[in-house]
C-alpha cells in the first residue's frame, strides 16, 4: 500500500501544465492525487466539500454541515456543470439541498477536474466550468488484493466515521469497493454556541469492477449508492429526512483503435435519486409540510480521443434525458380542512444531445493553441398535466415544450518562454435555464425570503469570457497570477414582481426569473509557492470576485478579497501543516438577494500527520482560536464550525 | 339467410328508435334528487350529486304519464317555496328550458337549507295536451359544505342573491368560474341582473391569505351567468372574496382584501 502513501508527498493542488511536449492542458485540472485525495487533503477523511471548498475556482455555499453548493467563478450550479465519472446526475431538492457532489465520498474520489468556463466543457454547455469527480479504481495489474480500513472523529460535532475500502486486481479484472459511514450531532460555532438542527447521518457505497476481455478491450461496471438521514439544514427552514442516490453504469473501453485513436470510450448509465424534505424535528413552523423531489436521468456517451505529435483531438457524443419532479403538501393548521398540493417542479423532461470537439495544437517548442466547439439540442417538456395547468395560470399561452440550440466555443493559447508560461483565452457559450429558472412553482428562497417563480419563456444565458495567467516557475518559487471575465448576456436572475401574493407564509414577496441585459464577473487569482529546503514549503493564494449585473448592482455571493497562507513541513514520516485562512469584510454585497455585508475574519488550521508501518495517523485542530465568524458563502450568514479536534486513522493492507 | 339479417337489423333500429322515445335518457353523471307526483304525472328531478342543497343546483327532469310515457315540450314554469316560523319566501328559478331529447333543464338557487321545521315546497305548473297541471311537494334541501350562496343588502337599498355555479370540480390552474345574480324585489320575486360585475380576489386563509395571480372578475354574458376566471395555485380550501359593482362603477357590497381587512363581508368558498 506503498502506493497509496506517495501521493502524500504531492502538492495539494496542482495547475496542470505539463513540461514536456505532451498535450497540454490548458484548463485548471485540479489534481489532489493520483490514486486517492485520502491522503492529500489536510484533513483526510474530511468531505468531499472540504476538498473542493477553495480549489481554483470552486467556492462552496453552505447551509448547513452538509452537502454543499459548488459555485465555479461565482456562479450559482445551474450556470457549472457537476458530473461524476462523466455522468450527468440532477439534484432532486427544489432548495439545492442535494447538489452531485453530496452523492460522492472522498473515500472513492480519485481527482476532480475542475475546468474554468469553456475549457474542457465536453460534458456539457455550461457557462461557469465544469467538476467532474472521478472515482478511484485500481486498475489491471499484477495479482493483488488489499485495502484499508479507516476511522474519524471530530471533536465539534461529535462526528464519527468510518469504513473500509478492498480492491482485487489481475490481469484481466479489478474490483474496488468502498463502503463509508458518517454520523455527526449538531456542531458548535465559535464561543461553544450550539446551531440547532445541523447533525447528520450518511452511508455510501462504492463499486467498481472492469473485465478485460482483450488486449486493449476493456468494460467497466460501476454502482453508487448514497443514502443520507436526518440531514439538519440551520440556515433553511426545513431539514432532510432522507436523500437517497443510486447510480449506475456500464462503460466499453477500448485502447489504440488505430495509428491515431488511441481511446475509445463508451458509457450507458443511468441514476435516480429521492430527496425528502423534513420539518417534523422544528419545534415552531407556520405550517406542516412535505416536499419530496426526485430525479431520474438515464444518458450515454462516446468519447473518441486520439492525435500524433503535434495534434491531439477529443470527440464526445453525449446526451441524456432526465425527468424532475417535486411535490409540496401542507397541511392546514385547521382541522378537517383538505390538504394543500402544489407541485413546485412540474416534472420536467429534459432531453439533451451534444457533440463536441476538441483540438490541440502544438505550434512549436514553446507554443499551443487548443480550440473546442460544442453543439447541442436542449428539450424541456412539462411532463405533468397538473404542472401545466399551474404554470399557465402565469403563462396562459405557455406551450408544453421548448426546443432550444446551444452552442459553445473557445480557443486558447499557450506561450511558454523561459520560467514563464503564459495563458490566454477566448470563449462563448450558452446555457438552458435550468429547471427551477424555467419551471419551478413558489420555491422559497430563505436568503431574500422571497418566493421563486420559473420562467418558460426565458432566453438561452450567453457568455463572452476572457482569461489571462501568467506562471513564472524557477526550482523553489513559483507564482500564477490569473484573470477571468465573463460578460454575461440575458443573465437570468430573480425580480420582484409586487403585483403577486406570496405563496410561503412570511415570505417578503414573489420573485419572477426574467433576464439582466447583462452582468459582468471578474474573478482573479494569485497563487504563489515557495520551498524553502526540502522539508519546508509554504503556499500562498489571494482570490477575489467582484459581480455586477445592469440594473441590480451587485450579484450575490461573490468573494470578497481571501487569502489562504499556509506553511507546511514534512519528512518520509512525519508532516505538519498551519494554514491561516481568511478573507476581508464585504462591502459588494447584494441586498436584493437578501446579503448583508460578511464581516472579515482569519481562522487558523494545525494539522499533523505520522506514516508508521501500514498506519496513518493525522490529527489536527480547525479553528484553533474558536473564531466565531461566517462567510460570504454561509447561507443566511449561519456562523461557521467553532474548533474542532480531529483524528483520523487509515490502515492499509 | 340475407332476409333474416334484414329482420334483425331492421329490428334493432326500431327498438332503437322506440327506446329513445319511449324513455329519453337521463345522463349517466345525474342522480335522482326528488320525485314528485299529482294524480296525472310523475316528475323525477335529477342533479348533479343526488341531492338540493343550499345555494345553485342546476336540475335536470323528466315528466312521464301513468304507463311511463315521457311528457315532451311542456311549457313548465316552477317556483321554490320556503316556509319560515313566521314567514315564507321564494327563490331564484331559472326558466326551464326543453332539452333535445325530451328532457327539462333549469337551475334553482335556494338561499338556504331546509330543517325539522323550516321547509322548502317545490311547485311545478305545467300545461301538456291543452290542459293545466300542477304539482306541490315538500323537498328536502341539504346543507351546502361550503359557502356557494350570498344573501345581502347593496348600498343601493336592494336586496341581491348570488350564488356559485362552477367550477363544480374545481382543478389546481386556471378554472372557468360561472356564478348567478339575482334582485329581490320582493318576498316572491327575484329578477336576473345584468350589466354588473362580480369582483373575485381568491384566497387560501391557511396559507397566510395567499392569493393568485391571473383572475378575470365575473361579468354577464349571453348566457345569463356571471363568468370569469378563477386561478387556484394548489389543492385545498380557498375563500373567494366578492365585490359587487354596479354598471357605473359603484361598489354595492363587499370590501377589497388587504394587509387589515383579511376577508371581504361576502364570499365564496371551494376545498378540493
Amino acid at each position: 500500500m506503498i502506493r497509496y502513501l506517495i501521493f502524500f508527498l504531492l502538492p495539494v493542488s496542482v495547475w496542470a501544465q505539463k513540461d514536456s511536449l505532451a498535450p497540454v492542458s490548458l484548463s485548471e485540472v485540479v489534481v489532489i492525487s493520483q490514486k486517492s485525495p485520502l491522503h492529500k487533503t489536510a484533513k483526510t477523511l474530511g468531505s468531499v466539500d472540504d476538498y473542493l471548498a477553495g480549489t481554483g475556482p470552486v467556492n462552496m455555499i453552505r447551509r448547513g454541515n452538509y452537502a454543499w453548493e459548488p459555485l465555479i467563478n461565482g456562479m450559482s450550479s445551474e450556470r457549472g456543470l457537476v458530473t461524476v465519472d462523466g455522468m450527468r446526475i440532477y439534484g432532486a431538492c427544489t432548495d439545492k439541498m442535494d447538489p452531485v457532489t453530496s452523492y460522492v465520498e472522498i473515500t472513492n474520489l480519485a481527482k476532480a477536474t475542475v475546468h474554468s468556463g469553456q475549457s474542457g466543457s465536453s460534458g456539457g454547455a455550461a457557462i461557469a466550468g465544469s467538476i467532474d469527480l472521478s472515482r478511484r479504481k485500481t486498475g489491471f495489474g499484477t495479482k493483488e488484493t488489499g485495502g484499508m480500513v479507516f476511522a474519524g472523529y471530530e471533536t465539534n460535532n461529535r462526528q464519527k466515521m468510518g469504513g473500509f475500502s478492498l480492491y482485487h486486481s489481475r490481469e484481466k479484472f479489478f474490483a474496488d469497493a468502498d463502503v463509508t459511514f458518517r454520523d455527526a450531532e449538531n456542531y458548535k460555532a465559535g464561543g461553544r454556541q450550539e446551531i440547532a438542527f445541523s447533525p447528520f447521518t450518511k452511508y455510501n457505497v462504492s463499486l467498481i469492477s472492469g473485465w478485460k476481455m482483450k488486449a486493449h478491450s476493456e468494460l467497466e461496471a460501476s454502482l453508487i449508492y448514497d443514502k443520507a438521514l436526518h440531514v439538519g439544514y440551520p440556515a433553511l427552514p426545513m431539514d432532510v429526512g432522507r436523500a437517497e442516490a443510486l447510480i449506475g453504469s456500464a462503460e466499453y473501453i477500448r485502447h489504440h483503435l488505430s495509428e491515431s485513436v488511441n481511446l475509445w470510450k463508451t458509457k450507458f448509465y443511468h441514476n435516480t435519486v429521492t430527496h425528502i424534505m423534513d420539518d417534523s424535528r422544528r419545534p415552531d413552523v407556520p405550517v406542516r409540510m412535505d416536499m419530496p423531489g426526485q430525479t431520474r436521468t438515464t444518458g450515454f456517451y462516446s468519447l473518441l480521443e486520439g492525435g500524433s505529435s503535434a495534434h491531439s483531438w477529443k470527440m464526445n457524443f453525449s446526451g441524456h434525458h432526465n425527468y424532475s419532479l417535486a411535490e409540496m403538501t401542507m397541511f392546514s393548521n385547521t382541522p378537517g380542512e383538505k390538504d394543500m398540493f402544489m407541485l413546485t417542479w412540474p416534472g420536467i423532461r429534459t432531453r439533451y444531445l451534444d457533440l463536441y470537439r476538441e483540438d490541440t495544437f502544438l505550434l512549436g517548442e514553446q507554443t499551443s493553441a487548443t480550440f473546442n466547439l460544442g453543439l447541442a439540442t436542449h428539450l424541456n417538456q412539462v411532463g405533468n398535466h397538473l404542472g401545466l395547468e399551474s404554470l399557465k395560470i402565469f403563462y396562459p399561452d405557455m406551450t408544453k415544450s421548448r426546443l432550444r440550440v446551444l452552442k459553445r466555443a473557445s480557443s486558447s493559447f499557450q506561450y511558454r518562454p523561459g520560467l514563464w508560461t503564459l495563458n490566454f483565452g477566448l470563449a462563448y457559450g450558452e446555457r438552458a435555464p435550468g429547471v427551477s429558472e424555467g419551471y419551478g412553482f413558489y420555491l422559497f428562497n430563505s436568503f431574500d425570503r422571497f418566493d421563486y417563480i420559473g420562467n418558460p419563456n426565458l432566453e438561452n444565458e450567453k457568455s463572452i469570457e476572457g482569461n489571462l495567467a501568467a506562471t513564472w516557475k524557477k526550482k523553489r518559487f513559483s507564482a500564477r497570477v490569473s484573470g477571468a471575465y465573463f460578460h454575461l448576456r440575458d443573465y437570468i436572475i430573480g425580480r420582484p414582481d409586487g403585483t403577486l401574493s406570496t405563496m410561503t407564509i412570511g415570505a417578503s414577496g414573489v420573485k419572477i426569473y426574467e433576464q439582466l441585459p447583462y452582468a459582468g464577473i471578474l474573478n482573479t487569482g494569485l497563487e504563489t509557492q515557495y520551498r524553502f529546503s526540502p522539508q519546508w514549503r509554504w503556499h500562498g493564494r489571494l482570490s477575489y470576485q467582484r459581480g455586477t449585473g445592469k440594473n441590480v448592482g451587485n450579484l450575490p455571493l461573490m468573494q470578497p478579497l481571501t487569502y489562504t497562507s499556509g506553511l507546511t513541513f514534512s519528512t518520509g514520516k512525519y508532516t505538519a501543516e498551519m494554514v491561516l485562512n481568511g478573507a476581508t469584510r464585504q462591502t459588494h454585497f447584494s441586498p436584493n438577494f437578501g446579503e448583508t455585508p460578511s464581516s472579515a475574519y482569519q481562522v487558523l488550521n494545525v494539522s499533523g500527520t505520522a506514516r508508521l508501518r501500514s498506519f496513518l495517523f493525522k490529527a489536527g485542530v480547525e479553528n484553533l482560536t474558536d473564531m466565531y465568524y461566517s462567510t460570504y458563502t454561509d447561507w443566511n450568514r449561519i456562523p461557521r464550525m467553532g474548533r474542532n479536534v480531529f483524528f483520523n486513522i487509515i490502515r492499509s493492507f | 339467410m340475407k332476409h333474416l339479417i334484414y329482420i334483425l337489423v331492421t329490428g334493432l333500429l326500431l327498438a332503437a328508435c322506440d327506446s329513445q322515445e319511449v324513455t329519453p335518457d337521463i345522463p349517466e353523471e345525474l342522480r335522482l334528487a326528488a320525485t314528485l307526483q299529482n294524480t296525472t304525472h310523475k316528475i323525477a328531478l335529477y342533479t348533479p350529486n343526488g341531492r338540493f342543497q343550499a345555494g345553485y343546483n342546476a336540475v335536470t327532469f323528466k315528466i312521464t304519464d301513468p304507463d311511463g310515457k315521457p311528457v315532451e315540450n311542456a311549457a313548465v314554469t316552477w317556483h321554490p317555496l320556503m316556509h319560515m316560523h313566521s314567514m315564507s319566501h321564494g327563490a331564484p328559478a331559472s326558466a326551464v328550458s326543453t332539452t333535445r331529447n325530451g328532457l327539462y333543464q333549469g337551475y334553482l338557487v335556494f338561499q338556504m337549507a331546509s330543517n325539522d321545521s323550516e321547509y322548502w315546497e317545490l311547485t311545478l305548473k305545467y300545461a301538456a295536451g291543452g290542459r293545466n297541471y300542477i304539482v306541490t311537494e315538500k323537498i328536502e334541501v341539504a346543507e351546502a359544505a361550503k359557502r356557494v350562496v350570498q344573501s345581502f343588502q347593496g348600498t343601493d337599498g336592494n336586496r341581491y342573491i348570488t350564488a356559485l355555479a362552477e367550477p363544480v370540480s374545481p382543478k389546481t390552474g386556471i378554472n372557468t368560474m360561472k356564478a348567478v345574480l339575482y334582485r329581490m324585489d320582493n318576498m316572491m320575486t327575484f329578477t336576473p341582473v345584468r350589466g354588473f360585475k362580480l369582483k373575485i380576489d381568491p384566497r387560501m386563509p391557511g396559507m397566510g391569505n395567499h392569493s393568485s395571480p391571473n383572475n378575470t372578475d365575473l361579468v354577464s354574458g349571453e348566457t345569463g351567468f356571471y363568468e370569469g376566471k378563477l386561478s387556484l395555485t394548489m389543492t385545498g380550501y380557498w375563500k373567494i372574496n366578492l365585490q359587487l359593482e354596479a354598471p357605473e362603477g359603484t361598489i354595492l357590497k363587499g370590501e377589497e382584501v388587504s394587509e387589515s381587512r383579511e376577508a371581504s363581508s361576502i364570499f365564496f368558498e371551494i376545498e378540493f
